[in-house]
């Protein structure tokens, strides 16, 4: 399993190389290739209720809420630790896990012309990140207190030790700082209207949104980036329809399409199309994993040797060149190949091996049947991806060529998430589980116990192992960096060795954009960045 | 008028009980969908944490019974009021009446064409039943039934949208174009042709197989060998005799493809980006959204009735037979 197709390090090389390019671009000063300002217009796909990225910490939000409000610090190909600051110019964790100090940048204002200043970071911490963020009521848990010795210094107080390395891992999705200023009279933050009428401090302004029709965005004439932003204005143009986005771009309409809003199948005629671009790189930070959740309560998967069996009646490869034609790569384990902080290439692997698969079952003690089938199982694939979807017809093939018959059902999104989620209603379901900087963030829920039905994204599979619970608490409360890494490479191990889920495949989504479009995709979370360079060519 | 002024009552007073069965039944069908408001936004954000889901579910009024919050729904509708819509956190009216105009220009002009051309081929078509203008147009009008209409869409969109580019691919109007009056009015229809034709086609073929039909039985009648007897005109018997006479069951067919038309142009809608009706009441239904499907459902059907009620008058107009008990009465 850790040797690559040829198809796919062909794929790798291609990515090496086009990342190359755009790093030699965005270093030459972009007067020679762009004319400053102009219009960009990018395809949504959705329109998010609210538009806090301080309270919805999810990349709906963050697409259009990047540009406007801007987090402590982003994630970079270059930068120490992986970040460059945004409004942070640098952060330091005691070593005592007990405070983490910011300095932040100076000379910053609001949108509506306030400065910007350390009471805006301890108000966004303590009254929103942590009380109302979807993630950061797990990062920020343990915050007590925000010290602000004068406008430019934040320190973070905890009341126990909280790792360092998961605070800077977490700071470009859960730290987006509003203005206090704003919300501070609030009767209710989470339902303010001033969440869908942004102020940051972002190069792009919140001009206006049309439901059902666009988001715009203006020039920030005073933000403190020198030179940026270079477009004029930028326009969300709401298409629910897939095929439109695809020809909207051909018809120079829009510039720009993320997030693989132009399908996969569609990648291989359009980049064949005079103008456009496809770039498969600018989300190694938000990496998908395919993972077939199992749950336990079924007595033939709580046995090990089926779980195991499963795993090598599937063929990664296949998957990876039929489903994902070969925007992806195969997993290896539950941290994807993308986070090489923690990534642990040395754990048990499980090649596609239909006989040793059929052994193990007879192994197990379920033998064939007079139908050939040893037992039936609930197979519920996730209908938010149509990779998802395709994966649980494959799954349902592999399986019964060792004697397992899959009956898949297929429910809506809603649905879906109450059948597995909250009623436990599956034997396997198939979900694009993320991976966000962090195993602390979105990653160990897929296999700590105790979490109550009814939490989307989190181990609803009844699966409970003592050992793995306490590998989790332990890396939580460890402020040691090395010490931390070590525990979470033990912890890939030990889930890939009893196999509480079964990690497939991973990718990142794919950004067409005609060429007129600079700087595309030079971080590693670009679609969610602030897109201050982002330029036009004339 | 007095005919018409008592069918409107009459229609009135009988489709209020047929209101209450589509809003109860809305209701349930979407309670009976397993997931609810929560879950479906706890996916759009990517999970929470227990205690966000519990009071999620408490914010949104789901820690309720259903007969509990059906009878708050159905009170509150009786002050007029269609409630707060989960997914967009505003007022369900505001919503619906910033995207009815769309979807009623949209499903008026593709009725228009449809009912105007269709009709008009039909008389073509049925003008002299067998000939080979009539057969061309049978088998045109066939095929063009058998086409679904988001393909047809697609098809349209590619080649002249995408292609040519002759039309925008979608959208109403040009994005934050800053157009008024006549340009912008101009703007939107030139926005309008390809979904419009995309959804009349179909439907066209339905009023000119119709027409042609009537146009083909109405030839047979005597008071049009009378009238042929009389040595009037072709062109005359055609239209005022034949013609007329055949009008009458597409008037019906109009009432009863209104309400079709508002389903097919959830599709239209969504191919070419329209933020209209159609597209709205789909994204009600993914995100569990109770108050803005039932008040979708509501809108539609009051659409319905009063397109035709609107049918019942231009019948009671083109047909004397028509009401002439209750005005006895």
């Amino acid at each position: 399993m850790s040797r690559p197709t040829s198809r796919l390090s062909l794929t790798r090389r291609a990515l090496l190389q086009s990342s190359a390019v755009i790093a030699a671009t965005s270093v030459l000063p972009s007067v020679g290739f762009a004319q400053s300002g102009g219009r960009l217009v990018v395809a949504a796909d959705s329109e998010p209720k609210s538009l806090n990225p301080a309270i919805v910490a999810s990349n709906g939000v963050f697409f259009i809420s990047s540009k406007v409000v801007e987090p402590l610090a982003e994630a970079s190909f270059d930068g120490k630790d992986g970040l460059a600051p945004r409004l942070a110019t640098s952060w330091e964790g005691s070593g005592d896990g007990l405070s983490v100090t910011f300095k932040l940048r100076e000379g910053v204002t609001w949108h509506d012309g306030k400065p910007f200043t350390s009471a805006d970071v301890a108000f966004s911490a303590l009254n929103v990140w942590k009380p109302l963020q979807n993630l950061g009521r797990l990062v920020f848990a343990n915050l007590e207190a925000v010290d602000t010795p004068d406008d430019a210094t934040a320190i973070f107080r905890f009341s126990k030790p909280t790792p360092f390395q998961l605070i800077r891992n977490a700071l470009p999705a859960v730290t987006a700082v509003v203005a206090k200023h704003v919300y501070e009279n609030s009767p209710d933050i989470a339902a303010d209207p001033a969440n869908t009428a942004l102020t940051g401090t972002g190069p792009f302004k919140f001009a206006e949104h049309k439901p059902g029709e666009y988001y715009r965005l203006t020039k920030n004439e005073a933000y403190w980036g020198e030179g940026q932003p270079v477009l004029d204005e930028i326009i969300y143009r709401v298409l629910p329809d897939r095929a439109a986005a695809a020809g909207a771009l051909e018809a120079d309409e829009i510039q720009l399409a993320a997030f693989s809003q132009v399908p996969l199948a569609d990648l291989d005629r359009i980049s064949k199309v005079d103008g456009i671009k496809v770039y498969s790189t600018g989300y190694e930070g938000l990496t998908y994993q395919l993972t077939v959740e199992i749950n336990h309560r079924r007595k033939e998967l709580a046995d090990l040797k089926v779980r195991q069996a499963i795993a090598h009646a599937i063929d990664k490869d296949f998957v990876v060149k039929t489903i994902f034609l070969g925007y992806a790569r195969p997993s290896t384990g539950i941290v994807p190949h993308n986070a090489p902080e923690f990534y642990n290439a040395d754990v048990p692997t499980y090649a596609f091996d239909v006989a040793k698969a059929n052994a193990l079952l007879d192994e197990a003690g379920y033998p064939r049947g007079a139908d050939g089938n040893r037992f039936v199982l609930k197979l519920l694939p996730a209908p938010y991806f149509s990779e998802t979807k395709q994966f649980g017809d494959y799954l349902r093939q592999a399986l019964a060529a060792v004697g397992i018959d899959a009956q898949v059902v297929n429910n809506d999104p809603a649905a879906h998430i109450k059948a597995v989620y909250a009623d436990h209603d599956f034997d396997l379901a198939i979900a694009p589980t993320v991976f966000r900087g962090d195993p602390a963030i979105s990653t160990t829920i897929l296999v700590a116990s105790g979490t109550p039905a009814g939490v989307p994204f989190s181990n609803q599979g009844g699966y409970a192992n003592p050992t793995l619970d306490a590998l989790i608490a332990k890396a939580n409360e460890t402020v040691d960096v090395a010490a931390r890494t070590a525990l979470f490479n033990e912890f890939q191990q030990r889930v890939a060795e009893d196999l509480p889920l079964i990690n497939v495949a991973e990718w990142g989504f794919i950004t067409v954009a005609r060429d007129s479009v600079l700087n595309v995709s030079n971080n590693p979370r670009w679609a969610v960045s602030n897109w201050a360079d982002t330029a036009l060519e004339s | 008028m007095r005919r018409a002024f008592l069918l409107v009552r009459r229609r009135a007073i009988s489709s209020i009980p047929v209101l209450l069965i589509v809003i109860v039944g809305a209701f349930l069908l979407l309670e009976a969908a397993p997931g609810d408001a929560v879950d479906a936004y706890l996916l759009s954000i990517g999970g929470g944490d227990p205690a966000l889901v519990q009071s999620l579910r408490e914010s949104y009024g789901l820690d309720q019974s259903v007969a509990a919050r059906l009878w708050l729904y159905v009170t509150a509708l009786l002050h007029l009021d269609l409630g707060w819509s989960v997914i967009f956190g505003r007022p369900v009216l505001d919503i619906i009446l910033e995207r009815l105009p769309n979807t009623l220009w949209l499903m008026g002009s593709a009725t228009a064409l449809a009912f105007g051309l269709g009709s008009l081929l039909g008389i073509v078509a049925g003008a002299r039943p067998g000939s080979s203008a009539d057969r061309t147009l049978s088998i045109g009008s066939l095929a063009l039934y058998a086409v679904p209409n988001f393909w047809l869409g697609l098809v349209l969109s590619v080649v002249f949208a995408v292609q040519l580019r002759w039309f925008p691919t979608s959208g109403i109007e040009t994005i934050a174009s800053g157009k008024q009056g006549l340009a912008r009015a101009f703007d939107i229809a030139w926005h309008l042709v390809l979904p419009v034709a995309s959804l009349a086609f179909v439907y066209l073929a339905l009023f000119l197989r119709m027409m042609r039909a009537g146009m083909a039985e109405a030839w047979r009648q005597d008071y049009v060998l009378a009238a042929r007897a009389k040595g009037l005109a072709r062109r005359r018997i055609v239209l005022r005799h034949v013609a007329r006479n055949a009008l009458l069951p597409l008037v019906t067919m109009l009432g009863l493809q209104a309400a079709t038309m508002l389903g097919g142009s959830v599709v239209i809608e969504n191919v070419f980006a329209i933020p209209g009706f159609g597209r709205l009441a789909q994204e009600a239904v993914a995100g569990r959204d109770a108050p803005l499907l039932t008040g979708i459902i509501v809108v539609s059907a009051v659409l319905v009735v009063l397109v035709n009620l609107l049918v019942d008058i231009a019948y009671a107009l083109l047909d004397p037979r028509v009401g002439a008990s209750d005005a006895a009465a």
